[in-house]
């Protein structure tokens, strides 16, 4: 049955997708939820909770109010405490009641814009979809909103990174080793969606030559600065030597030709006997690194959304347990997150690759550093 | 990011003097924060005290992320699965089919046949009018050999009846089946932690020849029907009394509340209660009240004028605790507490006599996100939401008075505070664990 789980976790929510998309930049994000999205964002998803003040609440809605759709308070409530903080913006997220109530959170945001003055967002999520959907529409809202379209570009070639938040890429090295890639080979970073930049340097944007997209949360977001900025993306994470220079030249032909390129979709699944089941773009990226560095192919199995254009062929898409259990079979090479390993088949190596958007986190310290620090020789046994 | 008001940073509205405090609501309900405390027990936590049972949650997948977790992190995976809700179950008017053939494709692919199941329905359901008893009784008649318990995860009800929380700690007990009682066995139900075995409740009952059942000691789901036995159902702690009074009417089981306290002659009204509820003779407490005594007396000594701060989620009575301590010339001077307790309504009004100035601080208002979170001299901080609000390593780690009650309890804290005094503990690793004492994976 698709909707059943008999052991594996879920991933985290759309609603908890905008709260970490939205947590660096100086903003209010209020869950509109009766409780229990506040604790399971801070503890499960959001590892930057005990140390980085960022102001991510709850409407602690009750069913009175639920009921008699009372949105009046939700909207007195932000706007106090809106008064009392001066975030630089106010994101407001959905969850299941609200959107069984049909409550419009987007002109909900609009009252609440022209009370305080602050920018507003409404995100219809309701928790019923992954933290890629939620983050994307938080990174097209902050695109849409913020981006300045008048930035001068920068004298030498620049990026915007695009889709780095603790859910994909957890706390650990990874950034700044993505970071320190693309400055070694001479490329400036304009901004980082979303760790380690300000607001100021999201609305100064449109300054970089290209973005570089390391998730699917992020790929809406690129297509807009597309069309409206003209800037070209390069998808792909630089994991392993090969595949990171393959990263750092199509940046510089993406800047020349002023195209977009999907650095992984050479890739081959054909007698696959490694699978890979994660994020789409992490995956298809790891499964091209891997291919670059060892010359196996490497299928991924993607229980997200993602675009059709970063799947091969033998690829596939599978949401459910049994889905996922089916596809995973008894192939040699199993790499996903421990959660996975009790639906894998016996016979299948099973390697470790915990994701914090799925574990949480429990395998936390486990975590590699993406870029250097995945084990390529651990497939050659 | 607070606006400063004379140099200070603005606390009102989330902070106020005891003096000048409303009760039982001192703050306005506004937008909420969540403190990286995590101690206190969730449903999940509880449920698990349930032996040789298994839990489906049937709800969002954003609900269920928390839940899903709570069991990785405390290593039950094994006994806990999900269901996940999607749009269509709500448009379609499924809802039903979807819980009945989802349990059932659970317990096929189970590797083992539980006992019992709890099944968690959630917010959703109460709001689409889902048959539940109509799913219930179709589990029933499907797996005859397995009890099912309708369980809850609604916190949008909770300021509607029952809180989420005391449905938890009812329907635990609610598949106890009638059973010949035995007049010599008693139940302490409701609490996640087992009573300390050196309270006085303990001891009086078990001195006098009655056999003690909690649902702690149970090892299995027949343990845990021996529990049915029991003629007298004790709680001490509110949220337990809906699942005694149930309980009560249902199996016939007297329920008898003695409430926590920190008071010594309430705590004796209730041992006086309990010795005529058994029809023995009441005992004198002289010695324990002395010994509470050199506790407190030992403790001011050793601490001196260290300020104290107390959190609700470390015992059930924070102002009864505070006004025990003041009236030994500790000096507390914060109670982290968001809404007051009825059953401490003379507290807080003496209090506000003989401690105008304590602070009543709340922990969900939204500037609690921003205000210094550290002290300028050593802090003793009871709970772990008053450690990371103080930002102090001199902390007692516990939630729920973890067990402890009576004379006995009040010992206990006084040698766990002073254990706080002496020793730093590492806060933020030790309050980031879910559920204290529930086991942790991380």
């Amino acid at each position: 049955m698709k909707q059943t789980s008999r052991i594996i976790s879920t991933y985290t929510a759309d609603t908890m997708g905008v709260a970490s998309a939205l947590f660096e930049f100086g903003g209010m994000t209020v869950m509109h939820d009766a409780s229990g999205c506040n604790s399971t964002y801070n503890t499960h998803d959001e590892p930057r909770w005990y140390d980085f003040d960022s102001m991510v609440y709850i409407s602690a809605l009750t069913e009175t109010e639920a009921v008699m759709g009372d949105d009046e308070k939700l909207i007195t409530d932000i706007v106090s405490a809106a008064d009392d903080l001066s975030p630089r913006f106010i994101a407001i997220a959905g969850t299941p009641i609200p959107m069984m109530a049909g409550t419009d959170l987007k002109s909900i945001a609009r009252v609440i814009e022209n009370r305080t003055g602050i920018p507003s967002f409404g995100f219809q999520t309701n928790g019923m979809h992954s933290y890629i959907d939620g983050a994307a529409e938080a990174f097209l809202g902050l695109a849409q909103r913020f981006v300045k379209a008048d930035s001068s570009k920068t004298d030498s070639l620049s990026v915007n990174i695009l889709g780095l938040t603790p859910l994909d890429f957890s706390i650990n090295s990874t950034a700044d080793s993505i970071k320190s890639i693309l400055t070694e080979n001479g490329i400036k970073i304009v901004s980082s969606w979303a760790m380690g930049s300000e607001l100021s340097a999201i609305e100064n944007s449109a300054a970089a030559h290209v973005n570089l997209v390391l998730s699917q949360c992020s790929v809406k977001a690129a297509v807009y600065m597309q069309q409206n900025f003209d800037i070209p993306y390069v998808v792909g994470v630089p994991i392993g030597k090969s595949f990171s220079e393959k990263i750092i030249n199509d940046i510089k032909t993406a800047a020349d030709k002023n195209k977009s390129i999907i650095s992984f979709n050479d890739r081959s699944t054909q007698n696959a006997d490694i699978a890979i089941i994660g994020e789409g773009v992490c995956s298809a990226s790891l499964a091209k690194a891997i291919s670059l560095e060892t010359g196996k192919n490497v299928k991924v199995i993607c229980p997200l959304t993602v675009e059709k254009a970063f799947l091969q062929s033998g690829d596939s898409v599978a949401f459910s347990e049994e889905d996922i259990e089916a596809q995973v079979g008894n192939i040699k090479y199993v790499i996903a997150d421990p959660m996975y390993k009790p639906i894998c088949g016996k016979k299948s190596k099973f390697i470790s690759l915990p994701h914090e958007a799925f574990s949480g986190r429990i395998y936390r310290k486990d975590i590699p550093d993406l870029v250097s620090g995945f084990d390529f020789s651990i497939l050659n046994s | 990011m607070l606006k400063k008001i004379n140099g200070n940073e603005d606390d009102s509205g989330a902070a106020v003097e005891i003096s000048k405090a409303n009760f039982p609501s001192p703050f306005y309900s506004g937008l909420e924060y969540a403190a990286p405390a995590r101690g206190t027990w969730n449903i999940v936590h509880t449920g698990f005290l349930l032996p040789e049972a298994h839990e489906i949650f049937v709800c969002a997948e954003g609900c269920l992320r928390g839940v899903v977790l709570t069991a990785a992190e405390m290593g039950a995976s094994e006994r806990f699965s999900t269901i996940s809700i999607c749009e269509n179950n709500i448009l379609d008017g499924d809802m039903e089919d979807l819980i009945v053939d989802g349990v059932a494709d659970i317990l096929n692919k189970l590797p083992y046949k539980p006992k019992a199941v709890l099944v968690y329905t959630s917010c959703v359901h109460h709001f689409i009018g889902c048959d539940l008893p109509l799913v219930y009784k179709r589990l029933k008649e499907k797996y005859k050999d397995i009890d099912f318990a309708d369980c809850y995860m609604n916190p949008i009800m909770r300021r509607s009846g029952l809180t989420p929380d005391m449905l938890m700690r009812s329907r635990l007990y609610s598949l106890l089946k009638e059973h010949p009682q035995n007049k010599k066995s008693i139940n302490i139900i409701g609490n996640d932690f087992a009573t300390d075995k050196n309270s006085e409740l303990v001891k009086i009952i078990k001195k006098n020849g009655f056999s003690l059942q909690e649902i702690q000691s149970c090892k299995t789901y027949s343990d845990y029907q021996k529990m049915a036995e029991s003629s007298l159902n004790i709680t001490y702690q509110a949220a337990a009394n809906p699942g005694a009074n149930e309980l009560q009417k249902r199996l016939n089981q007297k329920h008898l509340y003695l409430p926590l306290s920190f008071d010594y002659q309430k705590i004796t009204d209730n041992y006086n209660l309990l010795c005529d509820e058994l029809k023995i003779d009441r005992c004198d407490f002289k010695f324990e009240i002395e010994s509470c005594e050199k506790a407190l007396n030992n403790l001011k000594l050793k601490i001196g004028d260290t300020p104290v701060a107390i959190d609700y989620t470390a015992t059930f009575k924070p102002l009864e605790l505070a006004l025990l301590l003041i009236k030994h010339g500790i000096n507390v001077e914060r109670i982290y507490v968001d809404s007051f307790s009825d059953e401490e309504k003379s507290a807080f009004a003496e209090l506000q006599k003989i401690s105008p100035d304590l602070k009543i601080i709340a922990t969900v208002n939204v500037k609690m996100r921003f205000l210094q979170r550290k002290t300028d001299s050593k802090y003793l901080a009871v709970g772990q939401k008053a450690a990371y609000f103080t930002g102090s390593n001199n902390f007692v780690n516990i939630v729920e008075c973890g067990g402890y009650y009576g004379f006995s309890g009040i010992i206990e804290i006084c040698n766990l505070m002073l254990d706080a005094f002496e020793y730093e503990k590492d806060a933020k690793s030790l309050i980031s664990v879910k559920g204290l004492g529930c086991g942790c994976s991380l």
